[in-house]
């Protein structure tokens, strides 16, 4: 009898379950980042200068790297779900494996670019560390955490898709692909937040030092 | 059973196969190892009782610490009774009275335990994981594994939280409210663990699990409702948890990313909340000063204004529910009601600045937050009067659950009207971070949230554990708390008013102090019977466990989905299909000989003139026994 039951029917919105769920937590997510957005909007103009030093001192070609990456797999990301969705395992692959690669070299560059503020002596405790750096860290850090979030998700997909079962949930991989597409976007704020916007007599002053 | 599958369209087909699949596994539940059924369940009942028993045991730690905190007001330096020399020495001096030291973490810990692991762990993570499938005629949340980590992230945080006893420096002891710099500044090297960090882990924690939990509800609400039910088809109860999810969701990210902040100035030596000349003096290691103080209160109450929303909105459902069940009357006003939870919603967002008249803010900024602030009496107040109409003139039965919602409303009014004396600048000014504000939250949280909880665990006891709970021992439970309750916290109006400040270890010292020593006197010994009266809830839910009287399947004659299932529902939840008729509150329906009609039930009415009358009432003729 309880065989014919029909409880669990199809989803009323017509969004599936997991995909209706990621948009909830990337709303929740957009406002984890605006929580330190808002921070440093307000620190940074009673620090101006401050700031201002702090973005010299970054490396832009490195972020712009980065940059073209994350946009890179974000496009790579959305051609594997087009191919697991056409049933094209091996371009699925191909993208997916791709899309990896991206969040690797995302990270291998994100590792440079800190030991080279290691090196400096600008990690929070050294001794040219100031406000910008915590902000710095602080922002690109967690922006790392969810690079790293996204890519083990990937890792088990693509490694499944080799099994004997195979993997064949596009759903998943797109759900999957709308947080990837929040971490490339929410890079696409903190990149000219951090590298790009020098303040006007911050920047004047630099030129003069130098 | 077979004519509910017959209307399925061709395209269903496929997806019942594998239903009937599904449920052969439900069957096959008893076969899963007792890890899964009773530890790591998916099931939203066993977790909702999870909360319940976790929240439940954190509720007895943080009134016993806000009973030695009491005991300290009423008889400062005095050693505690009975048990004062056989307390941790890190706790009282070698009398045996509070420590200085412990009394500021007894006032941190005791609000931190009640909001995070009490309160919203009992009205959002046991009512919510409850309520919401069978309230919406489902099987299980929408993400069932995602449910239960929600809660596995408590029990590490809770223990995170309260591991600070065997730190250095004992507890967290800012204050709940963590205002840097006191909880920034710690006097030694980096990466050294405080209370405080310990604190941060834990609170981070919680709000991931509340993340996780609001996740889940709202794709639940929006996705898994019953066959025909439409939103403004919910009962209350789901639309104060699905609005309060909305809240977490957007919130509790804010909370997060200050917490990331504040644990990195304490671990890490930034300085995010910091002035420069501050750490000079007081830091170890690099001074790399700039921040600001005011900043994490902006974050913090950005956060946890809207989180008293989220302690008070789904009790405000569930009270809705009890009173309209019980005054066997359609709730008056529904859609009002659900309006005006969402607008108390929106404003809670945008009145976190009357928390900080008093930390230095611009004049018009704090005028804005004064009329933001106090515009929220207008949605309260529509709440208020709709609950004072759907009782007039009903048919009230007195159980236990309507006495403790009625003690909601009742307290709920005088906590919302000391609100509003705080929401005014000018009063605030006056009344800030002293006993009168204490006074106001726990009319709010206690007389309001806790009095609403007790509510809703006389109403769905019975089908949570299908026993009855035991009425006599109910009504002592909630007349011996209702007056111990009004006696320990309405003189607090008093004191406040007196002047005591809202955290000090001994008011004795204070000259001004001394015309109110009697109140807290009285506060303390009424505040021990609070405490005691307790006892009579843990009593009964043991007892009737055991003894209780056997539920039946709708025992308060009640319209909503839940009473659709048996009075202990298994995995699966239902033992027949669910079509939604109508709305939750059709109670009293002219021509119809019950003065209730489930919404499972079929049958058409019209409404003339604001009456609902019966047109066509087929009695179902199933063996539920629902009458």
């Amino acid at each position: 009898m309880s065989s014919a039951l029909n409880l669990a029917h199809e989803p009323v919105t017509k969004i599936p379950m997991g995909k209706l769920a990621m948009w909830a937590f990337l709303a929740s997510e957009l406002m984890f980042f605006t929580g330190f957005f808002g921070a440093f909007i307000v620190l940074r103009n009673s620090n101006y200068t401050v700031f201002g030093e702090g973005s010299h001192h970054l490396n832009v070609a490195m972020a712009l790297t980065n940059t073209f990456i994350l946009i890179g797999s974000s496009l790579t990301m959305a051609l594997s779900i087009l191919n697991l969705e056409k049933g094209n395992v091996k371009n699925f692959r191909l993208f997916l494996g791709l899309t990896i690669l991206g969040g690797f070299g995302f990270l291998i560059v994100k590792y440079f670019e800190y030991s080279g503020k290691w090196h400096d002596g600008l990690f929070p405790g050294q001794e040219h560390h100031t406000l910008f750096f915590s902000f710095y860290f602080l922002m690109t850090g967690f922006h790392a955490l969810h690079v790293i979030g996204g890519v083990i998700p990937m890792i088990f997909m693509w490694l499944k898709s080799f099994t004997k079962s195979g993997y064949n949930h596009p759903v998943k991989v797109e759900t999957l692909g709308l947080y990837w597409h929040f971490v490339d976007l929410m890079w696409i704020f903190i990149f000219p937040a951090l590298y790009l916007m020098i303040p006007y007599h911050a920047a004047a002053g630099a030129a003069v030092h130098h | 059973m077979s004519t509910a599958v017959t209307h399925s369209s061709e395209a269903e087909h496929a997806e019942h196969a594998e239903h009937a699949h599904d449920h052969g596994h439900d069957h096959a539940h008893h076969d899963l190892p007792w890890y899964r059924k009773y530890v790591f369940s998916t099931d939203h009942k066993v977790i909702a009782k999870q909360f319940m028993l976790a929240s439940l045991i954190f509720l007895f730690v943080g009134g016993a610490f806000a009973l030695f905190l009491r005991w300290q007001l009423a008889y400062p330096g005095q050693p505690v009774p009975v048990i004062g020399t056989l307390l941790p020495s890190q706790w009282v001096d070698n009398t045996g009275a509070i420590a200085q030291d412990f009394y500021y973490q007894l006032v941190t810990m005791h609000g931190s335990i009640m909001i995070f692991l009490v309160i919203i762990p009992l009205a959002v993570g046991m009512f919510g994981n409850f309520c919401i499938p069978l309230m919406l005629g489902t099987d299980d949340m929408a993400l069932p594994r995602l449910n239960m980590w929600s809660f596995w992230l408590v029990p590490p945080a809770g223990v995170i939280i309260m591991s600070a006893f065997y730190v250095d420096g004992g507890y967290a002891a800012a204050g709940w409210t963590s205002y840097p710099p006191l909880s920034g500044v710690i006097n030694s090297p980096t990466f050294t663990v405080s209370g405080q960090t310990l604190w941060l882990i834990a609170v981070f924690l919680i709000g991931f699990s509340s993340i996780m939990g609001a996740v889940n509800y709202v794709t639940t609400v929006l996705n898994k409702r019953a066959k025909g039910m439409k939103l403004f088809d919910m009962p209350l109860t789901i639309w104060g948890l699905f609005i309060t999810a909305i809240i977490i969701t957007l919130g509790t990210p804010v909370l997060a990313a200050a917490i990331a902040m504040l644990f990195m100035d304490n671990f890490f030596h930034t300085s995010f909340f910091l002035p420069d000349n501050l750490i000079a003096h007081t830091r170890h290691g690099i001074e790399a000063g700039a921040g600001q103080p005011v900043l994490w209160q902006h974050l913090f109450w950005f956060y946890s204004h809207p989180a008293v929303y989220i302690m008070i909105l789904p009790l405000m459902g569930i009270v809705s529910d009890v009173i309209a069940t019980f005054s066997r009357k359609p709730i008056y006003g529904y859609k009002a009601m659900v309006f005006a939870i969402a607008g108390i919603a929106f404003l809670g967002f945008i009145v976190w600045g009357h928390h900080m008249f008093q930390s230095g803010m611009n004049p018009l900024l704090g005028t804005t937050f004064m009329l933001s602030t106090i515009v929220i009496a207008v949605p309260s107040s529509i709440k208020v009067f709709n609950w004072l109409g759907t009782l007039w003139r009903g048919n009230i039965k007195f159980t236990t659950a309507m006495l403790n919602a009625l003690a909601f409303v009742s307290m709920f009014i005088i906590g919302g009207l000391s609100g509003v004396f705080m929401a005014s600048a000018p009063v605030d000014i006056y009344i800030h971070d002293t006993y009168f504000i204490v006074a106001h939250i726990h009319y709010v949280l206690f007389g309001g949230s806790l009095f609403g909880i007790f509510a809703g665990i006389y109403y769905w006891y019975p089908k949570m554990y299908g026993k009855m709970l035991n009425e006599s021992l109910g009504r002592k439970h909630f007349y011996w708390s209702f007056a111990a309750f009004n006696a320990t916290f309405f003189p607090m109006h008093i004191i406040g008013l007196g002047g005591h400040m809202r955290r000090i270890h001994d008011p004795s010292i204070y000259e001004f102090l001394k015309p109110i020593e009697g109140w807290n006197k009285f506060v303390t010994i009424a505040a021990i019977i609070l405490g005691f009266s307790q006892l009579f809830l843990v009593i009964n839910i043991l007892w009737s466990l055991k003894y209780g009287k056997k539920a039946p399947r709708n025992p308060w004659r009640a319209n909503t989905l839940e009473w659709a299932a048996p009075p202990h529902p298994g995995h699966g939840n239902f033992d027949r299909d669910i079509v939604v008729y109508r709305g939750p509150y059709e109670f009293s329906v002219e021509g119809r000989e019950l003065d209730y009609w489930p919404q499972w039930e079929p049958g058409k009415s019209i409404s003339v003139h604001h009456h609902t009358i019966v047109v066509d009432e087929k009695q179902e003729s199933n063996a539920f026994g629902t009458h």
